[in-house]
């Protein structure tokens, strides 16, 4: 919409030109991981985190992003004497495959020698674990054998648990918040409901739109709010916005009458200035294609079997896009595979979003297992 | 949170109730265990501490659950009626429920579940056959509220009171072995009777048992 454009940023990252295979069967010719790093990593390598991000969050966890401006997604979270505490440990946080905060995806060349040929939507359909073996890539990079604790809410759950299914030996603790094992048919469905809206916009161009300089703003913003929407719950927009409208009275047929309107509204044209619409097509794909049961012959313990890492499974109650029943059914599978797992579901009125926003049950309950986890794994206290 | 309150976190002493302190003791060390209706994780921590155990916990209540999570311990939420199933056979040296029987269910599938995914079930429970509760029940006609049974019958969750006897008799009707069996008084003494099943019986107020099965 009529934002002005942010400014390009040069992101920190590692760039492996031996590339990384997909799933689906394409070798992407070259992997560019772009990531943040806080706090030191000791000695003995032993006091890494890797925090996983969610469908449009980005690498920049704990400090002021260098596009918006805003403050990290998580520095409530995470920082010095916080639950994740970066004078204790070394956190990591990349930005995911298929990204647009400066890992590869869409919008990057296709091939090495040719800068300006991009993907587009030729860009493969990359899948949580493509993600997780990108992360795996960049971990190895920085010298670090075993993370101390994978941590994720959301997507980034599902990162967690696609960690912990696929190198266990390298996980000792593992934190998925707010998520599931697989994405189910209601999420699935509103993932479409966004991507039709950025297919339907002119500007998407079929998905050619650096060509002309018009990004999809229209379609992405749409995408944008129908998924905010699922994000909140009933109470916690009532609360925050009721019925009240903005303005006199007068009733009129296209403004924005009411308080919720003009919120999802300034949240839909803030999106589309940071984040690009290919990136949210593909990212959106490959939530819906995560079903961890599935390649284990439907039975979830299998994922796990003789794992020893050991899990923080956390919900909240007014959760209704992961809600409490897909975090329970993780805990329960890690039971039948007598996996070491903690399970709290926190009391929360502010729906999905809550494990992004001051919860002090949430956070008094993440920093408690990782300090026991850590006496647990021998790290200095 | 502040610094100072993460550095609290693990720095709460906890004290063992009576029954968890006895249980405490029938545990080896280094073994795996379960406690079922782990309150706020007070005995694992014990557990895991003084023995090296790998002690685990469920809780129904989430409040309590939080706390033992907060406190770095590993608990989940859930019950002992529905939750048990869930894990494999054996995944436990010892299965403990403390003062929690009387309030579950389906009392004989729990401790069929408990001795399916443990080699030995530890079970403590108030006895409803002290002569207290005996003695109210006949003298006054009312249900009995004692020190341990101390909530009206309209209010109470122990829909399943049993006492030491009954208890003798389900382990024989479902063979199990009792391997160890203590009863408790008013003041917090191990009885004396413990030759005396229905002496225990009239004068023990909680009575701990250890199971295994034939």
């Amino acid at each position: 919409m009529d934002q002005p454009d942010l400014p390009d940023i040069a992101h920190q990252h590692v760039a492996f030109d031996d590339g990384l295979a997909l799933e689906c069967g394409v070798m992407l010719p070259r992997l560019v991981v772009a990531y943040r790093s806080y706090g030191a990593l000791n000695a003995e390598r032993s006091n890494a985190v890797l925090i996983c991000h969610a469908l449009t969050g980005d690498q920049y966890v704990a400090e002021r992003h260098p596009q918006t401006g805003r403050g990290g997604w998580w520095e409530a979270v995470v920082g010095p004497g916080l639950p994740i505490d970066t004078d204790r440990f070394f956190v990591i946080c990349a930005n995911v495959l298929g990204g647009c905060m400066g890992s590869t995806g869409p919008g990057s060349a296709r091939d090495p020698a040719q800068p300006d040929l991009l993907w587009g939507t030729d860009f493969p359909p990359v899948t949580i674990r493509d993600m997780v073996r990108a992360q795996k890539r960049l971990v190895e990079h920085l010298g670090i054998d075993r993370l101390f604790a994978v941590v994720g809410g959301s997507m980034g759950g599902l990162q967690v648990l696609e960690w912990a299914a696929t190198f266990p030996a390298h996980v000792f603790a593992a934190v998925p918040i707010a998520t599931a094992a697989y994405h189910s048919a209601q999420n699935i469905a509103f993932n479409e409901v966004g991507r039709q809206a950025i297919f339907a916009d002119p500007d998407w161009q079929g998905g050619r739109y650096w060509e002309t300089g018009r990004i999809p703003a229209r379609g992405l913003a749409v995408a944008r709010m129908v998924a905010h929407i699922t994000y909140l719950s009933e109470q916690a927009l009532t609360r925050k916005f009721g019925r009240r409208l903005r303005g006199g009275q007068a009733i009129s047929l296209f403004g924005d009458m009411f308080e919720v309107e003009s919120y999802l509204r300034h949240q839909g044209s803030t999106f589309v200035q940071r984040f690009d619409a290919n990136s949210y097509l593909t990212i959106t794909r490959a939530m819906d294609y995560f079903d961890l049961a599935a390649d284990h012959d439907d039975d979830l313990s299998a994922a796990f079997s003789g794992t020893r890492t050991r899990f923080c499974i956390i919900s909240f109650s007014s959760d209704w896009l992961f809600p409490t029943a897909e975090s329970r059914a993780v805990a329960r599978a890690l039971n039948r595979a007598a996996a070491n797992v903690s399970f709290v579901e926190i009391a929360s009125d502010k729906g999905h979003d809550a494990f992004l926003l001051d919860e002090p049950d949430f956070h008094r309950t993440l920093a408690g297992f990782l300090a026991g986890c850590a006496e647990h794994a021998g790290l200095p206290a | 949170m502040s610094p100072a309150q993460a550095a609290d976190i693990r720095a709460t002493p906890k004290t063992l109730r009576l029954d968890q302190r006895l249980i405490a003791d029938m545990v080896a060390p280094g073994s795996r265990v379960l406690d079922i209706g782990s309150s706020d994780g007070t005995l694992i921590d014990h557990l895991y501490r003084t023995r090296g155990c790998d002690a685990r916990g469920i809780e129904i209540d989430m409040a309590e659950v939080t706390r033992a999570v907060a406190h770095g311990l590993p608990v989940m939420h859930g019950d002992a009626d529905s939750d048990l199933a869930q894990y494999p056979d054996s995944a436990f040296d010892y299965v403990v429920l403390s003062r929690t029987l009387q309030a579950v269910e389906r009392p004989r599938e729990v401790l069929r579940q408990m001795l399916r995914i443990g080699a030995r079930a530890i079970v403590s429970f108030p006895n409803f056959g002290h002569w207290k509760v005996r003695w109210q029940l006949l003298w006054w006609g009312t249900m009995p509220m004692t020190s341990v049974w101390n909530r009206p019958w309209h209010e109470t969750p122990n829909i399943h009171p049993c006492t030491i006897r009954d208890f003798f008799q389900l382990c024989a009707a479902e063979g199990y072995v009792v391997e160890k069996w203590l009863a408790v008084d008013e003041a917090g003494q191990r009885s004396p009777w413990r030759r005396f099943p229905e002496l225990a019986n009239f004068f023990g107020e909680q009575a701990l048992f250890q199971l295994r099965k034939i």
